[in-house]
């Protein structure tokens, strides 16, 4: 018995380590393709190149598809973190009738396909004479953010010492004094990581803006529409990398202010638990 | 992430004229959630009632005939194109979620029992992939099962087939892996967060009073950490029916799924109440097969204890 006690955590770690090259090995075939001499990603690499990456600044499609997505990214992660904000405070702060299917409603478009939630979006800016352009991909890319935003800033704002609040309230401070002065110092990197976040999420959010763009693409629709040309792959590939470095780096960020906005509140809860 | 799947509570109406302070406290709290949760109505209820309002109506041309009509419900299940598509991507759902479990639950049992003071560096290790962009993962399955991709010239060099295999890429089996490998994350973090809960002298107690470790952790973990399990499979469950960029790109014509049929209507075939009755019949069934799961599992439950 013993013998499988001390046998059993071996066998974990070892499949633990062998599910984490199946989460990462695909991943990292983008970068080892992207510096190939030859544009079909086979081994052995038939030389190594960086010329893939030299071509990306040229190529004024993939410039305004990058300030697309900068745009989009911006607007869409402010909106979503300002009614993250709201939400959150209101979910964690006060106790009401309703709350909890409130807060199901906010959640839902996290376990909704995302091709029925665009296109239902669609629908409605069609009649409402809306004009399909970025401002409607970040309205879309808003209703999906919320949920990151809110899992993110409840983890932050739980906990949270009320005691804090109510002794400043008591020293005369008024209600929006206590929240810039109090509440808001001890939040911060929970909203800041809300805000890289969701930036990374409308980075790479692709349906969405498929369905709710006009004319301009940001840089996922970018590489859909590099996909068909298979010559092309390589220029993709090269692109993806660098997005893929965006995003972890972002994400690394967010994390550490995150668990640090948790320490602050004494709440020791990861981010999804 | 669980809370979208939790039902609503009554709402207590009576409670909120009993205390001022009550009052108060609710209407605040009402007031400061009321911006979201009216984002929320506009941009995800009016849409979706939008969505089953055009599913009753016609498509002449240009024009929407508002007459209401079951046809395109008709259409959407005796069609024999969509009655395979709905098939297709409801056996996909189920596979991938069942999958996506059943590899997911070790490693987040081993994180939660055995990672010790790495909790969450592994934690944070498992979501990186997944912040990275979904088009991009879908993307890099192609380039190892596609016919001059990674595994099979890996295989070649191995010696072990003579020609490239097309059996890899372009089936329902590719959707299978690649959604597989996309969804992993969103099953770990449940059955992680419920595995957390379970109290460590229970197991303690099944092991003093003679069980053995596989006995204690079918009748004492296992069945405690089922909310996780049975949230895990929901989360990948409802999504995945509806997934259009995996199909699309490693399904081939054998992987085509219900979702890529829905977008043909709102583009080139320019049919909107069929692409919206499409969407409905979708999100009844799947709910459905959610409901039914949650049964099964609930059934197995009882039967470890």
């Amino acid at each position: 018995m013993t013998a499988i006690r001390r046998f059993l955590p071996g066998w974990l770690s070892s499949y633990a380590v062998l599910y984490l090259l199946f989460l990462y090995l695909p991943v990292i075939f983008l970068p080892i393709f992207s510096i190939n001499t030859a544009a079909t990603p086979k081994f052995p690499l038939s030389g190594v190149t960086l010329h893939w990456y030299e071509d990306l600044p040229r190529t004024p499609a993939l410039i305004d598809a990058t300030w697309n997505s900068l745009i989009v990214g911006v607007s869409a992660s402010i909106l979503s973190t300002v009614l993250g904000i709201l939400a959150a405070r209101s979910i964690t702060r006060y106790r009401y009738p309703g709350r909890r299917a409130i807060n199901g409603l906010i959640m839902a478009p996290l376990v909704l396909p995302e091709v029925i939630v665009a296109i239902s979006m669609l629908l409605v800016m069609l009649q409402l004479g809306l004009s399909l352009s970025l401002f409607t991909v970040v309205l879309g890319h808003v209703l999906v953010c919320i949920p990151y935003s809110m899992t993110v800033l409840t983890s932050g704002f739980e906990g949270f010492d009320r005691s804090l609040e109510e002794a400043s309230a008591d020293l005369g401070e008024s209600a929006f004094g206590t929240f810039r002065r109090v509440t808001l110092p001890m939040v911060a990197p929970a909203i800041i990581s809300s805000l890289l976040v969701c930036f990374t999420i409308s980075l790479d959010e692709f349906i969405i803006a498929f369905f709710l763009t006009g004319t301009e693409a940001t840089l996922p629709i970018y590489i859909w529409g590099q996909l068909r040309f298979a010559a092309k792959l390589p220029g993709v590939l090269a692109l993806g990398t660098l997005l893929l470095l965006a995003s972890f780096v972002l994400m690394t960020i967010a994390e550490i202010l995150r668990r640090r906005a948790a320490r602050r509140t004494h709440n020791e809860g990861g981010l999804y638990a | 992430m669980t809370a979208a799947v939790e039902g609503s509570p009554p709402l207590r109406v009576a409670g909120l004229r009993r205390s001022p302070l009550l009052q108060s406290e609710a209407v605040q709290g009402f007031a400061l959630i009321s911006p979201t949760f009216v984002y929320a109505l506009i941009l995800l209820v009016l849409p979706i009632l939008v969505v089953i309002a055009h599913s009753f109506w016609t498509q002449h041309y240009l024009t929407i005939d508002h007459t209401f009509t079951l046809e395109n419900y008709r259409i959407a299940l005796t069609e024999p194109i969509y009655r395979d598509l709905l098939w297709r991507s409801l056996y996909i759902s189920l596979t991938v979620s069942l999958l996506t479990v059943a590899l997911a639950y070790p490693i987040a049992y081993f994180i939660s029992f055995h990672g010790g003071r790495h909790k969450s560096l592994w934690l944070f290790l498992i979501t990186i992939p997944f912040w990275t962009s979904y088009l991009l993962r879908v993307m890099s399955w192609k380039v190892i099962l596609g016919y001059n991709g990674v595994l099979n010239s890996g295989l070649m060099g191995l010696g072990i087939i003579d020609e490239p295999s097309t059996a890899l890429l372009y089936n329902s089996t590719a959707v299978i892996i690649t959604l597989t490998h996309a969804w992993a994350t969103f099953a770990i973090l449940p059955i992680f967060v419920s595995l957390e809960k379970v109290d460590r002298t229970l197991v303690e107690a099944a092991t003093d009073l003679g069980d053995g470790p596989l006995r204690s952790f079918l009748r004492v973990t296992l069945p405690l950490s089922a909310p996780g399990v049975i949230s895990a499979a929901l989360i990948v469950m409802i999504p995945t029916v509806g997934d259009y960029v995996t199909p699309k790109l490693v399904g081939g014509k054998d992987g085509v799924m219900i979702a890529n049929a829905i977008q043909a209507q709102f583009g080139k075939a320019s049919n909107w109440p069929l692409g919206a009755a499409l969407s409905v019949t979708t999100m009844i069934i799947v709910s459905l097969m959610a409901g039914a799961t949650v049964l099964v599992f609930r059934a197995l439950q009882r039967l470890a204890r």
